[in-house]
């Protein structure tokens, strides 16, 4: 078994299920000859044919309105956005059409689509290419939301978004595209949505966290670990819908709780899950819950782009200060 | 300097403002006696609907409604142009349509008095697209699965000529141009999306013209004249389905209302432009040239205007007596089945008080 990188598991999965699922049609634009920028589609076309990968003209709303098209007849479009910083476009066909086919036909007709996206900070990009947005989703009923953090996780969340029969923004982290290599057994299992995945466990704090953030925030368990500090390491996966039962149930045991998100901190999804700890498990805090985010700017270009990304030492120091309560 | 390329856009009209056959009109038109009276009929009861639809809604018993006065022409000729395994992807303002798709006229109402259950259409159809244009994307996609699965069928999308102004619309055009989509585009350009008039929407000539930038063609039809509405929707559905040849309809008419019952063109309308159009409103347009082939006769007309009220007292009665849906249907529909962590949302349901909000 070949150890692989996220975004060849990305590349495993789509190449499974299209095997799999005759109805599965891969599209964006440059992803068919070119391969997709990131290449997460390379080979796709030769194996699969030009009527099921498609190279799309260059209007994101259009890849979406398409999609929401082929999925209500039937298909299954697996969309992709080059950046997350050019899916705006599409913003009205995501949250008018596809999130709302299934409802306000009471069912008759459906929207199982899959809309990818490369995201967040760190790779050196130009403008516009490294936001983190996915809270403007995660705020449409109608949704899933879904990050994967590791190889394994691209690959079996990805073939349970296509799997599954409601809309899914399938948000890739750039920044781990090729940051990491892991054995990934090529066998069309998929991994449940809706559910967290607890990396590590612990007893002191509960650190939560998603996406590109995972690496920082492991590294810096592994630091607290080394100073005695005991953290639990939880990977949300699914941010809409949330697992609230699974940080729950890990804060009443540990009674801290930091949550890490590249995003802005304003009504990030990291707002949402500290309410809900607040209004269900405040007699079990032993501190004030923290989040450690992106700041409320914008993104910066290259050059400062690490200072804007949370750093391990900012997570280390809220969990200090967390720790100092008695 | 040379010309790299010159383009036509025709116009068609078959029955002029005088209720004249022209002379390019298709001759299998003029003496297929049924269509024309089936399409007389259903214009008929299409305004007949429309009149109550906007009574109801003056009456406090249904909700905001686009009335299709004076527009029978292109809905009733685009629904009876196309053919049952053809697919539908309508705006808002398509009754005349949808009602030769299946829907049944309470249906209509019901999703103007707020009930979803009013997209629930017994046919393959999309339901109505309130975002301008964004439903043509879906006809465009629509068009891609059944030319990927061979299927003999086209797909036909409507909108209004101010739709034309969305990159949506020019988007799904261009994709259709190059993918070669069995698909045909309806604008219903009924020169007002509500207060900008046709003129301030485009500086281009016509709506029609915008599809040779998408690399097929468009033709200009009088939209007041169904008999060219129809002939030319059956001739482009024909190219879509067997040629894989995308068209541009371009429908000339008139909106004979306000936009909805919450507008008042008064505010922006001419004085007099409704009266003037009229003169070339479509259904006596027909009735005159029925007249005068024999068709059809004053005693036809009283039984029809009553044959047609009585089906629409018989909608409005059906709609009135539908029961709400229960309060948990908000949440049934959202997902194929409610995650658990909104389960808790939708049982604080049972213990909502029903309340007037005036």
């Amino acid at each position: 078994m070949a150890e692989i990188t996220l975004v060849e598991a990305v590349n495993q999965a789509l190449a499974y299920e299209m095997e799999a699922n005759p109805d599965v049609i891969v599209m964006g634009e440059d992803i068919a000859k070119n391969g997709g920028v990131f290449r997460a589609t390379v080979g796709l076309l030769d194996k699969f044919g030009a009527e099921r990968v498609l190279d799309t003209p260059l209007a994101e709303s259009m890849i979406a309105g398409l999609a929401v098209g082929m999925a209500a007849r039937g298909l299954k479009p697996v969309a992709e956005f080059q950046f997350m910083g050019f899916i705006y476009p599409a913003m009205d066909e995501i949250i008018n059409h596809a999130s709302r086919m299934r409802n306000r036909t009471r069912g008759r007709l459906t929207c199982p689509v899959v809309f990818r996206t490369p995201y967040g900070a760190g790779i050196h990009a130009p403008e516009h290419h490294s936001e983190s947005t996915e809270a403007y989703f995660a705020h449409t009923p109608g949704l899933r939301v879904v990050v994967p953090s590791s190889p394994s996780r691209a690959y079996g969340l990805l073939l349970a978004s296509i799997r599954d029969p409601d809309p899914v923004i399938f948000l890739e982290p750039s920044r781990l595209y090729r940051y990491a290599k892991q054995e990934v057994k090529n066998d069309g299992k998929a991994l449940p949505l809706d559910v967290c995945f607890t990396l590590r466990s612990g007893d002191d704090v509960t650190l939560v966290t998603w996406g590109a953030m995972v690496k920082e925030t492991l590294a810096a368990a592994q630091s607290l670990e080394a100073a005695g500090i005991s953290a639990e390491v939880i990977d949300v996966a699914t941010i809409k819908p949330l697992d609230m039962d699974t940080i729950l149930a890990s804060v009443e045991k540990t009674g801290r709780c930091v949550v890490i998100h590249e995003a802005p901190l304003t009504c990030g999804v990291g707002a949402e899950i500290l309410a809900q700890i607040v209004e269900k498990a405040l007699f079990s805090l032993k501190a004030p819950p923290e989040r450690v985010t992106g700041f409320d700017t914008i993104v910066p270009y290259a050059r400062l782009e690490k200072y804007y990304i949370p750093s391990e030492k900012r997570i280390i120091d809220a969990v200090n200060r967390l720790m100092e309560f008695a | 300097m040379k010309i790299i390329d010159r383009f036509e856009v025709p116009y068609y009209q078959y029955l002029n403002e005088e209720s004249q056959l022209t002379d390019d009109a298709p001759q299998q038109v003029a003496k297929d006696s049924n269509t024309l009276l089936n399409l007389y009929r259903t214009m008929v009861l299409v305004r007949t609907m429309d009149t109550k639809a906007v009574a109801l809604q003056r009456t406090g018993k249904l909700g905001t409604y686009p009335s299709t006065r004076g527009q029978e022409a292109v809905f009733v000729g685009v629904g009876n142009a196309l053919a049952k395994e053809d697919i539908f992807v309508p705006y808002y303002r398509d009754m005349g349509t949808l009602l030769q798709r299946g829907v049944k006229l309470s249906q209509i109402l019901q999703y103007w008095g707020g009930d979803e259950r009013g997209n629930c259409y017994n046919s393959e159809d999309f339901p109505y697209s309130v975002p301008i244009g964004s439903q043509s994307l879906h006809a465009a996609g629509a068009a891609y699965a059944v030319k990927f699965r061979k299927e003999n069928r086209a797909v036909l999308s409507m909108f209004g000529e101010g739709a034309t102004s969305q990159g949506d619309v020019y988007e799904a055009m261009n994709v259709a141009g190059i993918w070669k989509l069995p698909i045909v585009f309806v604008v219903c350009n009924n020169q007002w999306a509500i207060s900008v008039s046709r003129q301030a929407q485009t500086a281009a000539h016509s709506i029609a013209q915008k599809a040779i930038a998408a690399g097929f063609s468009g033709e200009q039809i009088d939209g007041n004249d169904i008999i060219a509405v129809q002939h030319r929707t059956v001739e482009a559905l024909h190219a879509a389905r067997e040629k894989g040849e995308p068209r541009l309809l371009e429908m000339v008419c008139y909106r004979q209302h306000d936009h909805t019952t919450a507008d008042d063109a008064s505010r922006y309308e001419p004085k007099n432009m409704r009266e003037q159009e009229w003169k070339k409103e479509p259904i006596a347009r027909l009735r005159r040239y029925l007249e005068q082939s024999g068709l059809w006769s004053e005693k036809e007309e009283e039984i029809l205007q009553a044959e047609c009220a009585v089906k629409v007292d018989e909608a409005v009665k059906e709609y009135l007596s539908v029961e709400p849906q229960p309060l948990e249907s908000m949440f049934d529909y959202l997902y194929a089945s409610l995650p658990d962590i909104y389960k808790t949302q939708r049982d604080m349901l049972k213990d909502v008080e029903i309340v007037a909000h005036g």
